[in-house]
């Protein structure tokens, strides 16, 4: 049974479809990427996957569950986790107090349970140093770091990261993929939108690549980075 | 066996904290004695002062923590107040059980008007609360047993003739009169004592910190499983129980009431949004600090007549632009000190454990 299943998911924005009937599975512990030029509906369908958007048509089944009318709430704490391209820290709670918040509400633990976990977390994505520090005083790198590690306190079955190594250094952004990668290999299924490519293709198992709202093609990362279509959408990007 | 002892610990008390605690008690005990050594002026004073507090850490809750600025709670003082009037002057019941009755009431007035208020967002949210405070003041203002638009009095001997009352007489060696007046007093302490200690417990829960993560940022608390919608809802009914309590209790002491006055947006809304500003939204302290110089300024400029109205709004104003946090902000920012703490702090409770990998701590 695949953890996630879209089934002719649709959603239009006024005349414009960022999502035009798109189907796609996700095996439990696989790691998918996403990739598309702007504008292709990448966050959109991340929104519809978590429900922070309603689909229009279409359905989506999460551990074989049908999600589709599901608040984002609802969604989280059966094990949807995500990260905002924006981040988007709880500004005035500290980096200690936003993972706990997911993990209260996302894991529904106590907050005694709950702090040795979230210690752990902030060891494993290098914030430890920053635990006590107030979210709206970080840097982006801190901010990027922090929306992993908040989604990784709600204990997530399926880990959805939004161009998490968007905008960071080369040395920022191999930790950034080293972390993602120890978090994978404990089984945690990962999809992941991304347009710096050389940090994904190592990573993911298989790449989807969407266009103006559609799926056109979904296979090995290496023979869609080498196919004629995704050469073309990508014309003038470096692969 | 593993040793599972925790290493990590949050903490939320300071030394700041512990030593106001402490305080708080000596005030607490002084201010429950304080009809031997104060006159009835003084207590009525204290009264206003308590009530007020009241209602400001009500709506410092709703606004400052739940993001539901809300400038219609003057419907739940008066018809607070009004339920209390109705079960003392029509069904006879007792002064303290109709301040009860009142606050459940109010409560549930707040699941009509929250169906209606919670379709609204930010300022059409603030306009839809005030149209219901409005809409309520002119139903109530129909009710002819108890004297529809001009309003009526308790019955006489109300309040006199209630055995709390008598007891108080005869502890005292006061008149009647003054013996309602401590009565109301303790009564303005206890809820006052008391929505501080509901609301600071509250804020330390794990429904408080959801609360506080919807504050910040609503999108994210959703994505990551806090029901912002439930909180909202429990916030709002919550505020209203708290604040038709008071309404109920301001109108047992002044034992007259009028739509008008009941209903008044400049007395139980105007005055309490500027105390908490002036004070400090978003936190305990700030309405504290609010009341008493809103209490202080109210005394010192009586006699300038409007005057005195156009002070009030220049002091907000200069807070606004000079203290956006208030004066308890300001005073917080720069000295570090806070008396009701909310925020979990991470400390090593112990040492950590020898492992080859440390990256991961006891669960990695």
């Amino acid at each position: 049974m695949p953890i996630l299943a879209l089934d002719n998911v649709s959603k239009k924005f006024g005349a414009l479809a960022v999502a035009d009937r798109i189907s796609f599975e996700v095996p439990q512990g696989q790691a998918l990427g996403i990739i598309g030029p702007n504008g292709a509906g990448k966050s959109t369908l991340f929104n519809l996957v978590t429900g922070n958007l309603a689909v229009d048509a279409g359905s989506i089944a999460f551990a074989g569950q049908d999600v589709t009318r599901l608040r984002a709430m609802r969604r989280c704490a059966m094990g949807i986790g995500r990260t905002f391209q924006i981040p988007q820290p709880f500004g005035k709670l500290t980096v200690f107090e936003n993972l706990l918040v997911a993990a209260a509400f996302g894991a529904n633990e106590q907050e005694a349970d709950a702090t040795e976990r979230c210690a752990a977390i902030l060891e494993e994505t290098g914030l430890a140093r920053q635990a006590n520090r107030v979210a709206g005083s970080l840097s982006l790198l801190e901010r990027k770091r922090l929306e992993l590690a908040r989604a990784l306190a709600t204990d997530p079955k399926l880990l959805l990261l939004d161009e998490i190594a968007g905008g960071l250094t080369e040395g920022e952004c191999g930790q950034l993929v080293e972390t993602i990668r120890a978090i994978h290999a404990r089984g945690v299924t990962v999809i992941w939108i991304e347009h710096v490519l050389h940090a994904l293709t190592p990573v993911v198992d298989r790449l989807l690549v969407l266009h103006f709202g559609r799926v056109i093609g979904i296979g090995d990362p290496r023979e869609m980075m080498e196919s004629e279509a995704v050469r073309e959408i990508y014309l003038g990007i470096e692969i | 066996m593993v040793d599972r002892t925790a290493f990590w610990k949050a903490e939320t008390r300071t030394r700041a904290s512990s030593l106001f605690l402490g305080a708080a008690l000596v005030l607490v005990a002084v201010a429950i004695a304080a009809p031997a050594f104060v006159g009835r002026g003084a207590l009525r004073d204290l009264f206003f002062i308590l009530t007020m507090l009241v209602l400001a850490q009500s709506w410092n809750l709703l606004a400052g923590y739940a993001g539901l600025v809300s400038v219609g709670q003057q419907a739940f003082v008066g018809f607070g107040a009004y339920a209390m009037f109705a079960a003392v002057s029509l069904w006879g019941v007792d002064p303290i059980s109709a301040i009860v009755l009142a606050g459940v009431a109010a409560g549930l007035l707040a699941l009509p008007t929250g169906f209606f208020v919670f379709r609204l967002q930010g300022a059409y949210f603030a306009i839809g609360t005030w149209v219901v405070a409005e809409v309520v003041r002119l139903s109530l203002a129909q009710w002819k047993a108890l004297g529809g638009g001009t309003g009526t009095s308790l019955p006489a001997g109300a309040t006199r003739d209630f055995a709390p009352v008598a007891w108080i007489q005869g502890l005292f060696g006061v008149r009647p009169a003054h013996a309602v007046d401590i009565l109301t007093y303790w009564l303005a302490l206890a809820l006052a004592v008391a929505a501080i200690a509901f609301i600071y417990r509250f804020l330390l829960t794990r429904q408080g910190l959801g609360l506080a993560a919807i504050r910040d940022n609503e999108l994210a608390a959703g994505a990551l499983g806090v029901d912002a919608r439930r909180l909202k809802w429990a916030v709002y009914v919550a505020t209203a129980f708290i604040t038709g309590l008071t309404g109920a209790l301001i109108y047992v002491q002044t034992a007259r009431i009028s739509p008008d006055a009941a209903f008044s947006v400049v007395d139980w809304t105007a005055y309490v949004i500027f105390i908490v500003v002036i004070g400090g939204i978003g936190t305990i302290e700030g309405p504290i600090v609010g009341v008493i110089l809103f209490f202080l300024l109210q005394n010192g400029l009586s006699q300038y007549g409007s005057w005195y109205l156009l002070v009030l709004g220049l002091i907000a104003i200069l807070v606004m632009l000079f203290a956006p946090r208030g004066l308890w902000g300001l005073f917080a920012d720069r000295t570090g000190i806070q008396l009701f703490p909310v925020r979990r702090t991470l400390r090593q409770a112990g040492p950590k454990p020898q492992t080859s990998d440390s990256r991961g701590g006891p669960h990695g």
